[in-house]
């Protein structure tokens, strides 16, 4: 039991870096996803569409 | 300016001559920006306390020293520009933008080297170091190829930054990145010739190589860039 | 009314979500451990792709700031994609850093080591976000672009020298056993399979990102100008009646 827990918090300690550091970049990219979608619907309607060089 | 200015040094002479002209009135480097020098090297004293510590160190805390005053320079060499609108005046004049900046880097250099030429005594005497013959042909020629290299890139990014709100601050941010390399190789080569930590003198001329180097790409880049970068 | 999507963002998108969604399958799950770095591994497949994209988007910057002061036209176009890039790229490298740092936590024990390719790493990143306060500064268009763009170029000179004088200086400091920040990692098929799936999601990722930014970019400008004509109108308007 002694020898097997801290072999289990060592497990722990792994699975929380790995799963953090995945989470931290699904945070962040998601942020900046959504952050530039919402600029964009707010600009879209300000610009005729003839003028986007896109359309 | 002086009649003269003909030909392709002309300029540059005539920039340098008027930047170094202004600081022997103003003696702004003599009476503000050493005592600040000396300031930080005893205030690094404070900072790691054991002088075995300080003795190691000596090579690198000069150089940090040399790179804080170099800031407060450039801010300085660049304030005369906006006070007398004469950088714009030679801008509209369609004067090489070029050659002005190399007459700011030489004046410049000029500033640095002489405020290193008093903060080596100082970190002998507050560091405990010692400096020998052979050591100081290399410390010397250090001096002169980081000087030179930092001069380079603090007057091509001070005419970016100066003169508008939130630029002045901006300046350190950019410039330091840049000058990692002189650092580095400014520091390691000082401590060979003030044998700090045994390293050898033979090690010290490598790393001046390098500032050699640095201040050579600078110097052409900084040339090409200046007029683009500050060209309004 | 069109927004900045367009078929191929739509496209590179939906690469992305189902790439990613395999890198996060495969990565946390499907691939075994590594013999020798155990579970720390599965964070390569995240930290690898963002460093690479991160480099991307350097050169990316670098190359459009390059085509914007050669072109005859000064198109700013050249500028939007540039400051876009670097956007997205300064974000990438902080994530680099930070994935960089906890894999090293679990496999050195240590947060940081000063190696070469990690301070030069760090160098990059304040490069960027130095760029990007240029970027910030006052100025007409064409000027401001002109300045970002040398500024972007003489950052390509400075990131080698930055990276030559570090590798001279850790040069100085050798240790006995040199940990090379990759780890000595022998992958298996699946485990390099989930790594390219990796490197496939974050760059498709990346161009998504890119192109809607320098569209948002290009519609503020428009939009800009068109309040500027519609105020000059007006005030022409009221001269008028």
């Amino acid at each position: 039991m002694s020898a097997a827990a801290p072999v289990a918090l060592a497990v722990m300690d792994d699975a929380g870096f790995v799963i953090g550091s995945y989470a931290v970049t699904a945070v962040a990219l998601l942020a900046l996803v959504v952050a530039t979608l919402r600029r964009a619907r707010r600009l879209a309607p300000l610009v005729r569409d003839e003028d986007k060089p896109w359309t | 300016m002086s009649g003269r200015a003909t030909g392709r040094a002309g300029l540059v002479r005539a920039v340098a001559s008027r930047d170094l002209r202004a600081e022997a009135r103003g003696r702004v480097v003599t009476n503000q920006i050493v005592p600040f020098a000396g300031l930080v090297m005893v205030t690094f004293a404070f900072a790691l306390d054991r002088e075995d510590v300080l003795s190691r160190a000596a090579g690198g805390l000069l150089w940090l020293a040399t790179t804080f005053s170099l800031f407060v320079l450039v801010q300085r060499a660049f304030a005369l520009e906006t006070a007398d609108r004469a950088l714009d005046a030679l801008r509209v004049a369609g004067v090489d933008l070029g050659r002005v900046y190399l007459g700011k880097s030489i004046a410049l250099m000029v500033q640095l080297f002489a405020l290193e030429c008093v903060l080596v005594p100082v970190a002998v005497v507050l560091y405990r170091v010692r400096l020998d013959a052979p050591g100081a042909v290399l410390l010397v020629t250090c001096m002169v190829s980081a000087t030179a290299g930092l001069a380079f890139v603090g007057t091509l990014y001070g005419g970016l930054t100066v003169g508008g709100a939130g630029r002045e601050t901006l300046l350190p941010l950019l410039v330091l990145p840049v000058v990692a390399p002189v650092l580095i190789a400014a520091t390691r080569a000082t401590e060979s010739a003030l044998r700090s930590g045994g390293a050898a003198v033979s090690e010290g001329w490598a790393w001046v190589g390098l500032l050699a180097v640095f201040a050579a790409a600078f110097g052409i880049a900084g040339t090409l860039a200046f007029g683009p970068l500050v060209d309004e | 009314m069109q927004s900045t999507g367009t078929g191929t963002t739509r496209g590179l998108g939906l690469l992305a979500i189902v790439a990613l969604a395999w890198v996060v399958v495969g990565g946390l799950v499907a691939t075994p451990r590594d013999v020798v770095q155990g579970e720390s591994v599965r964070i390569m497949y995240v930290h690898v792709p963002t460093a690479w994209v991160a480099y991307l988007a350097f050169v990316v910057t670098a190359v459009a700031s390059a085509g914007f002061l050669r072109g005859r036209s000064r198109s700013l176009g050249f500028d939007r994609v540039a400051g876009a890039s670097a956007e997205v790229g300064v974000l990438f490298m902080g994530l680099t850093l930070v994935t960089g740092s906890l894999w090293g936590r679990l496999t050195w024990g240590e947060f940081w080591q000063w190696d070469p390719r990690l301070t030069t790493t760090a160098f990059l990143f304040v490069t960027y976000v130095g760029y990007l306060a240029v970027r910030g500064l006052d100025g007409a268009p064409e000027q401001r672009a002109r300045r970002a763009a040398v500024v972007a170029l003489l950052a390509v000179l400075e990131i080698p020298l930055v990276h030559f004088s570090v590798v001279l200086w850790r040069s100085l400091h050798q240790r006995a056993s040199v940990l090379d920040p990759g780890g000595d990692v022998r992958m298996d098929g699946l485990m390099l399979f989930t790594l390219f799936v990796g490197v496939v999601a974050f760059t498709a990722l990346y161009a998504w990102l890119v192109l809607h930014r320098s569209r948002v970019a290009a519609l503020a400008e428009l939009a800009g100008r068109g309040e500027l004509a519609r105020a000059v109108a007006a005030r022409r308007a009221e001269a008028g009646a």
